[in-house]
């Protein structure tokens, strides 16, 4: 979990309720872990749903979100089955990965790490 | 949502159902938290000379101003008047258990009463219910788990601290199993859930903490210190790689390990090396995990796959190990074989006993049973024998089921055992509280006899025996060695940080990561002296439930089987306590 809590430490909070990397149990810790964070999938499902336009897609992966154009309605966080779309109840809108591959440097196991893909890969 | 306040307390009584959450600033300001508050709750909430298993007595859990905020600050503290010694009952736990604990806004939580039916308490941040738990009374610890992770809202950022059958049936050293391979250990805490009709506690994580804006760097630059020494120490490798079990070879080696109930500090060399850490991970060793906010990884799970059934009929378990159990239901019960060892832990661990204690136990029973001290109509038809897994384990269940009056004598640990059945002498309990792993000198029996409760949760003991290894040394020194690293340690645990991290934790660390978060005023010295303060308190809870260092009883097999330091002599280990309670000053 020390991704999670480096992702919320960005924005000077302890915790990770801003977090936009999270890691469960995958149902008991006897069967291991689950790290939820956005694939960058190509054609992103959660950019396709935004009826305001605010978040759109990033080069080289990933979404931006404009916040001011972003009315809450929760449509991205719904369309993204990975769950990798979270939510940042203080503003009411979603939280997204900025891909600046803080998380990885706290990953002392070397599980997650900031690699570049090439697209269609 | 945002948590400005990590100083409230939440008090729950079970017999009313009712709660309500009190700002106690004052007792977090001026001690920490964890252990500090812990012992001040208790002084508030728990009357003198209560029955430890009425309503009467209260559970504290408690985190601190660092609890995660910082890495390896992973622990909760709990404290209670233990079922098992009659004095201070304390265990720490990880898990996700303090991370829950702080984020779901609480600097503490204070469980009183007793409820009249089966119960476990969801604690979703500010949103407390009591729910019925009739449904899952009687079930093992684990499948608990797994029904309330279904259940209950909260993936990721909850634990679920319940108990097993041990703790229903109040088996005085039942433990609490927290995220299914961590335990509140020793000194029954699960026996004290199980008198409150308490099966569970789900608590789960809302909130965070804004870090004052003028601090942010600050926080960063010294999270980023601690991290650095955590990764790069020794502390990381020691604990991640082997794990715990790491140093059993040695520890053997040197003939400071407790075999076959203190037959010998020693076991053969063909039992060492298949009981050493070395073994378990090349043999049995499928994956490592960490506490929450911790990057060490230090909790060891073995897979055991076996045939349930002749036809290929397979079943893979996921069971963890660690030194000090496998010290005590590996080494104590003479076991040679890793699988065993981990078969005896599985059935320990689905009732929730604690592992330490019930080695111990089942040790003296089957040295009384050899003895003819005890029968087979005792035993209901069990024929006590080193490493006989199918025996013990069986003997396990029967501790739990209490059969006979034998089995209702041993659930109550043996110290009482052994004053019922005789074979005091190799009853191997200090003040109540089964014997840990190391028989290294006097200091680690000096650990056990004064100390809150084993090994390298008070004093190190062991550390400061292995370090004086060919070196003279006066009692005095020792007393004092002990008396000061016990002291130090209540300001870890106040703080909470786990104890594997302690040489990442210096005095002159602690205040500038405290100030980094806004916990501002604390200096190195103001530290030490409030852990000395707080040790007092521990020990004059002690004091006031009956603990008496002049009566303690000593059993004399220590003094029978040479350690690393060669025989120990009972009166120096006397002169040595008379030291002890000099230089802390009542008592």
């Amino acid at each position: 979990m020390e991704c999670m809590f480096a992702c919320s430490r960005r924005v000077g909070r302890g915790g990770f309720d801003k977090s936009a990397i999270f890691v469960r149990s995958a149902g008991g810790m006897e069967h291991g872990f689950v790290i939820v964070v956005c694939r960058a999938c190509e054609n992103p499902p959660c950019a396709k749903v935004c009826p305001t336009d605010a978040l759109r897609e990033r080069e080289g992966g990933g979404v931006i979100l404009d916040e001011d154009k972003c009315i809450g309605c929760g449509n991205c966080a719904e369309a993204c089955i990975m769950g990798a779309i979270f939510w940042d109840d203080e503003k009411n809108k979603p939280i997204v990965c900025k891909y600046c591959g803080n998380c990885t440097n706290y990953c002392v196991h070397d599980v997650i790490s900031l690699v570049e893909a090439e697209a269609g890969a | 949502m945002q948590s400005k306040d990590m100083n409230r307390v939440l008090y729950i009584n079970l017999t009313k159902r009712a709660t309500s959450v009190e700002r106690r600033g004052d007792l977090f300001d001026e001690y920490l938290g964890g252990t500090g508050v812990a012992i001040k709750l208790l002084e508030e909430e728990c009357p003198r000379g209560i029955d430890p298993l009425s309503a009467d007595n209260s559970i504290i859990f408690a985190v601190g101003p660092l609890s995660a905020l910082y890495p390896s600050a992973s622990k909760t503290v709990a404290m209670f008047k233990s079922p098992l010694t009659g004095n201070l009952g304390e265990s720490h736990c990880g898990g996700r258990s303090a991370m829950a604990i702080k984020f779901a806004g609480y600097g503490a939580i204070v469980i009183k009463g007793a409820s009249d039916i089966p119960v476990y308490l969801a604690i979703h941040g500010d949103d407390i219910h009591f729910r019925d738990a009739s449904s899952i009374w009687g079930v093992e610890a684990q499948t608990v788990g797994r029904i309330l992770r279904e259940v209950e809202p909260g993936s990721g950022v909850r634990s679920i601290i319940r108990i097993g059958s041990a703790g229903e049936k109040q088996v005085r050293y039942a433990c609490a199993v927290c995220e299914t391979y961590r335990h509140f250990g020793r000194l029954g805490l699960g026996a004290v859930m199980g008198s409150k009709n308490l099966k569970a506690l789900v608590i789960s994580a809302d909130k965070s903490l804004e870090l004052p804006k003028a601090k942010r760097k600050d926080y960063k630059k010294v999270y980023d210190e601690l991290q650095g020494v955590v990764v790069k120490t020794d502390a990381m490798e020691k604990y991640h790689d082997l794990g715990t079990a790491g140093k059993i070879y040695d520890l053997n080696k040197i003939g400071g390990m407790a075999y076959k109930n203190l037959e010998s500090g020693q076991a053969p060399e063909e039992i060492a090396r298949e009981l050493a850490g070395e073994n378990f991970a090349e043999k049995v060793l499928s994956r490592r995990v960490s506490c929450a906010h911790c990057p060490v990884g230090c909790i060891h799970l073995a897979s055991l796959r076996e045939m349930y059934e002749p036809g290929y009929y397979f079943k893979t378990s996921i069971i963890p190990y660690d030194n000090e159990t496998i010290y005590s239901l590996g080494f104590m019960l003479g076991m040679t074989k890793v699988e065993d060892y981990l078969r005896l832990i599985d059935v320990v661990d689905r009732r929730g006993m604690d592992a330490i204690s019930t080695g111990v136990i089942l040790a003296w029973a089957t040295e009384a049973y050899e003895k003819g001290l005890i029968t087979k109509e005792h035993t209901d038809g069990l024929e006590l024998r080193w490493g006989d897994v199918q025996v013990y384990s069986e003997a396990i269940r029967k501790i739990v089921r209490m059969p006979t009056e034998f089995y209702r004598d041993l659930a109550r640990g043996v110290e009482h055992a052994s004053s019922v059945y005789g074979g005091q002498d190799y009853a191997l309990a200090f003040g109540g509280n089964e014997m840990p792993e190391y028989h290294t000198g006097i200091a680690c029996y000096l650990n056990n006899l004064a100390g809150a409760r084993h090994s390298h949760l008070d004093s190190a003991g062991y550390d400061l025996d292995q370090k004086l290894l060919g070196k003279e040394f006066t009692l005095e020194e020792v007393v004092e060695k002990l008396l000061k690293e016990e002291e130090w340690r209540q300001i870890l645990s106040s703080l909470v940080v786990c104890f594997f991290a302690r040489k990442v934790y210096t005095p002159a660390v602690i205040p500038k990561a405290l100030d980094a978060i806004g916990v501002k005023g604390w200096t190195s010295e103001k530290l030490e002296e409030l852990g000395r303060e707080i040790h007092r308190a521990k020990m004059n809870f002690k004091f006031r439930e009956g603990f008496n260092l002049d009566t303690i009883r000593i059993p004399k097999r220590i003094f029978e089987v040479p350690t690393p330091h060669g025989l120990l002599k009972e009166e120096e280990l006397r002169k040595a306590l008379a030291i002890y309670k000099e230089r802390i000053g009542s008592g």
